[in-house]
């Protein structure tokens, strides 16, 4: 079957992006990297890294600026040639491929719409270097448009335009070609967070429809979680992790991972005991123990760092009825409040006082309205924190 | 049921007809594959070549020619390579041209005035272009447009005709002598025209736009706000000048300088026109030298001086264009 | 204080312009002067224009300049844009740096030297090949193609460095080969700084006087050769005349580039509307 007259067959739902064929070991990746390094004078921009990213996956490359993400794009796309190691796309190796005769398409993140050309021209323009008939050009190219809603402003030039419709236009310029690939340099950048937020589902729907791979880099890990299959957090050219959006923000693998994705509380302890089931964990600095599913490697008196995302946390005036693990008491520092939640910093008590302890992030739904800007918890309240073993994670490096 | 060969077939013809469309799009298309390989080597030779040929060759004729001897001949001048009997060449280096130079007190006095010259006409080319880019930067969007424009317009004027102007207005019975004599503050004309003080006038007069450009372009990438944030910490307007503006726009300093500094040295038509014989710069020398002594190896001599002391001026510039190309 | 410094600034702007207009404005002004001597007034008269037009040598030396700067103008432009595109988008290659020494050199290059070692190489190469056989338009022309084409460049790089490289990668990212992207993406937005460079050319080519003067032959007077030659004298109100009718010429062709600007920055406006609604 086939949509817009395409010919690219619709996805159903029982093959769609969430197949998670990485976990297939028999999966054949439609894009490896093996090895691939990058050189610029005694700058190192991507080291050594391995990747396999599978058909119809929507993968994100995420970080922060100068991390090698772009780098990455740039040499899948061919604009850079890996100082050492090898791209594959569709099993063919790419090293020696030029931009112009690789199957994959970019979108940039300035979008790089040809300033002298029509909304149609532009278009158009990969189809008539691939010396595709006219009649077909002004098929595909109608198709297309209306596809991103542009029918109406074919014969406008790209300054006529408003940013979202730019965005479109490139988007419809790469994927006419019908890449095995689309290349997507920070493409929702350029976009106020209004229409951004939108316009993440919209790429989403696309690609569910055209069943493209998508590499998408970004610096948005808010727009990297919405959109992606996987996510591979990248930095100093290297990735640190490499999963689906659940598994990098529930299992994050490092302190680094656990920070530079949504905000974390950290407490640094020592094993006590580790059963097949469940471990506990002794703090000095919070004069606490917690409890936490089991985590095989970890022997006892190993040191490591216990990790709770503030919203598992829950937070109550009255103090608990029984002693347990998981409990911790203090006082109410802050609140932020942003509307359809509170932020809420809670100083715990050190060695008895409120006084100098340590500040824990709490986030809390705000289900009910404040009464005369009166938080139902607020300023200097006391509070026992607490959470559930399978919420928290241990973190060893 | 189709072989595997028959398949290829019908693809080939798919493709073919494909292809049909558009045959003069199809050449065109054949054209730029063919040409893919070698283009950029010939975008490069082309004026690569030409400069070599017309530009480069030439400073080593002219270096050639400075260490002939002078021939009462056409032409002027001694063959450097002279072929022996068995085929050697040998070459003769004479280096009276340049001995010439160094000997007579006229070749070193005229190579000093038009250094102390050029050096003064861009002081002041500088200490009044400064201001008047400031101001220009200083003016609402408009205005600035239209000032800018008009200190470029001159440039598009013939450089000859302006400074055919200033012979109008400083010679005997000229504009100034006329006014200074009508507001009585003197009562016969003074001598304006061809003296050092018309030549100075001259030079700013042309090459101040020169000095202006390359201010304005590197006031204009200035963050105004800096001025702002010096301000708010407390430095008086002067102070700030000095601590803040100064040094930024050096390279805009520098840059325009050595536009005026580099030709107004080598500079021929001005003292000519404007100094008469009473000033001699050493590219008057030189061309009188080439046009009416017709001593070719003294006139190159003079040259090869010329360049030898616009050399490290020219390095500098060189510099910091190429750092400004970067930034 | 701020508005002593702004009176400080405006008084400079106005000395400024007063500066550089003022000698053009007497120099109009005396165009129109009935008497011979120039600066002294004799009442008004156009008859140094009719004595201007009469002059068939006036008319050759400037049919032979704008010969000049057109051929000069268009190679330059050609010859000037290669060098921009090989500096910028080339990346290194082998003699990019006498190559770009020798693009600059030209820019400060004391006329003098670079008029003087251009005949002593006509001279030289007549010797060695027996071409160019005699000097004129030929020689002319090259030498002004040879330090045009250097500001040509300066302006094409300077264009093509403010241009994002995106274009031409999104270009090749669509299947066009580099030569294509050129003919497609490249030359189509440098159009304006060829035009700007086609324009200076042509007035730095009507503007030489030195140069030409050395390599030019027997009854190959440009213009400016022409002019120097009458003022070398002296003044000469029928100078004065051919001056006004230059600078009404630049004058006229800088208020329609004007108005052309402003009728453009006007569209964008519009367009810029029409994108936002």
């Amino acid at each position: 079957m086939t949509i817009f007259g395409f010919g690219w067959e619709i996805m159903t739902n029982e093959t769609n992006y969430q197949d998670r064929q990485w976990l297939d070991p028999d999966a054949e990746p439609f894009i490896q990297l093996r090895g691939v390094t990058k050189q610029f004078g005694s700058f190192t921009a991507v080291k050594g890294v391995d990747l396999d990213i599978y058909k119809g996956e929507l993968f994100s490359l995420l970080g922060g600026s100068g991390c090698g993400k772009t780098t990455l794009l740039r040499m899948l796309a061919g604009f850079e040639t890996p100082t050492s190691g090898t791209i594959y796309i569709d099993g063919m190796a790419m090293n020696d491929v030029p931009p112009y005769e690789r199957p994959v398409n970019m979108m940039f993140q300035s979008y790089a719409l040809f300033p002298h050309m029509t909304v149609e021209s532009n278009v158009a323009y990969g189809l008539k270097r691939d010396g595709v008939k006219k009649s077909e050009i002004a098929e595909r190219v109608d198709a297309m448009l209306s596809m991103v809603e542009l029918s109406d402003f074919a014969k406008r030039k790209p300054h006529q335009l408003s940013g979202g419709q730019r965005q479109r236009v490139a988007l419809a310029r790469a994927l006419v070609k019908r890449p095995k690939v689309l290349l997507l340099d920070e493409p929702l950048v350029a976009l106020d967070k209004r229409l951004r937020e939108q316009t993440q589902f919209e790429l989403m729907n696309i690609q569910d429809k055209l069943g493209v791979t998508f590499i998408v880099v970004t610096h948005d890990q808010e727009e990297a979680m919405t959109l992606s299959t996987r996510i591979a957090v990248m930095d100093q050219g290297q990735f640190m992790q490499i999963g689906t959006p659940t598994e990098i923000y529930e299992y994050p693998e490092t302190k680094l991972i656990a920070n530079f994705i949504g905000s974390v509380n950290m407490f640094e302890g020592r094993v006590v005991s580790n059963d097949d089931d469940h471990m506990l964990v002794d703090s000095v600095e919070t004069a606490c123990r917690f409890e936490l599913g089991a985590v095989a490697k970890a022997e006892k008196g190993a040191k490591l760092w216990v990790a709770v995302r503030p919203e598992k946390i829950s937070m109550s005036t009255t103090a608990p009825q029984s002693v347990g693990t998981n409990q911790i008491k203090g006082t109410v520092h802050d609140i932020g409040y942003l509307g359809n939640m509170s932020i809420y910093r809670i100083q715990l008590d050190q060695n008895g006082s409120s006084e100098g302890g340590s500040l824990v992030e709490v986030t809390v739904p705000n289900q009910v309205r404040p009464k005369d800007g009166k938080h139902a918890i607020d300023w200097d309240d006391e509070v026992y924190l607490s959470w559930h073993p399978e919420s928290s994670v241990a973190l060893f490096r | 049921m189709m072989t595997p060969d028959a398949d290829n077939k019908a693809n080939i013809q798919s493709t073919h007809s494909s292809s049909v469309a558009g045959v003069g799009s199809r050449i065109t298309e054949l054209f730029f594959n063919k040409i893919h390989e070698k283009w950029r080597s010939i975008v490069v030779a082309i004026p690569f070549i030409w400069l070599l040929v017309f530009f480069l060759a030439p400073f080593f004729i002219v270096f050639k020619i400075s260490i002939a001897e002078s021939l009462i001949a056409s032409p002027p001048f001694s063959s450097l390579f002279d072929w022996t009997e068995e085929g050697v060449i040998t070459v003769r280096v004479i280096f009276d041209s340049f001995l010439y130079l160094v000997e007579d007190e006229l070749y070193l006095d005229t190579y000093l005035t038009s250094i102390r010259i050029s050096s003064i006409s861009t002081l002041i080319c500088l200490l009044l272009g400064y201001p008047i880019a400031y101001a220009i930067i200083k003016s609402p969007d408009t205005t600035r447009h239209i000032l800018l424009l008009m200190v470029i317009l001159p440039f598009w004027t013939s450089f000859l005709l302006r400074v055919y102007a200033w012979m109008g207005l400083l010679a005997d019975q000229g504009t100034i002598n006329d006014l200074l004599i009508w507001l009585g503050i003197i009562d016969k004309p003074i001598r304006l025209l061809y003296s050092h003080f018309a030549v100075y006038v001259g030079i700013v007069y042309t090459y101040i736009p020169f000095m202006i450009l390359p201010l304005y372009a590197n006031m204009e990438k200035l963050d105004m706000t800096l001025h702002e944030a010096a301000a708010d910490l407390g430095a008086k307007p002067m102070s700030t000048f000095f601590t803040v503006t100064l040094p930024l726009t050096l390279p805009g300093i520098i840059a325009g300088s050595l536009l005026v500094f580099i030709p107004a040295t080598g500079e021929y038509v001005i003292p000519d026109l404007l100094g008469g014989g009473n000033v001699s710069m050493i590219g008057k020398v030189l061309y009188n030298e080439f046009n009416a002594n017709h001593d070719w190896p003294v006139a190159s001599a003079v040259a090869i001086a010329l360049l030898l002391a616009l050399v490290v001026p020219m390095m500098i510039y060189q510099h910091v264009q190429s750092k400004e190309g970067v930034s | 204080m701020k508005k002593q410094r702004s009176t400080f600034l405006f008084s400079v702007l106005c000395f400024g312009m007063a500066f550089l207009y003022i000698p053009m404005v007497m120099l109009v002004i005396y165009s129109f002067n009935y008497s011979k001597i120039v600066p002294v007034w004799g009442g008004f008269s156009t008859r140094w224009y009719a004595k201007l037009f009469e002059s068939e040598e006036v008319w050759n030396a400037l049919t032979l300049s704008l010969q000049i700067a057109v051929i000069n103008a268009t190679f330059a432009t050609l010859l000037g844009t290669m060098a921009g595109l090989a500096l910028v988008r080339f990346g290194r290659f082998r003699g990019r740096t006498i190559f770009s020494g020798m693009i600059s050199a030209p820019l400060v290059m004391p006329e003098v030297i670079t008029g003087l070692s251009l005949l002593m190489f006509f001279i030289a190469l007549q010797q060695l090949v027996g071409w160019p056989e005699k000097r004129g338009m030929t020689t002319i022309t090259i030498a002004h193609i040879t330090f045009s084409l250097a500001y040509v460049a300066v302006i094409i790089q300077s264009r093509l460095s403010g241009m994002s490289q995106s274009l031409e990668e999104a270009a090749q990212d669509l299947g066009a080969k580099p030569f294509r992207v050129m003919f497609d993406i490249t030359l189509p937005l440098l159009t304006p700084g060829m035009m700007a460079g086609w324009l200076l050319a042509f007035t730095l080519s009507l503007d030489d006087l030195v140069i030409a003067s050395f390599v030019k032959g027997p009854g190959s007077d440009t213009l400016p050769i022409l002019i120097y030659s009458r003022v070398r004298l002296g003044l000469r109100p029928d100078i004065n005349a051919l001056a006004t009718i230059i600078i009404a010429t630049v004058a006229v062709g800088v208020l329609i580039a004007g108005w052309i600007m402003i009728r453009q920055y006007k569209k964008q406006k519009a367009d810029q509307q029409m994108a936002a609604s």
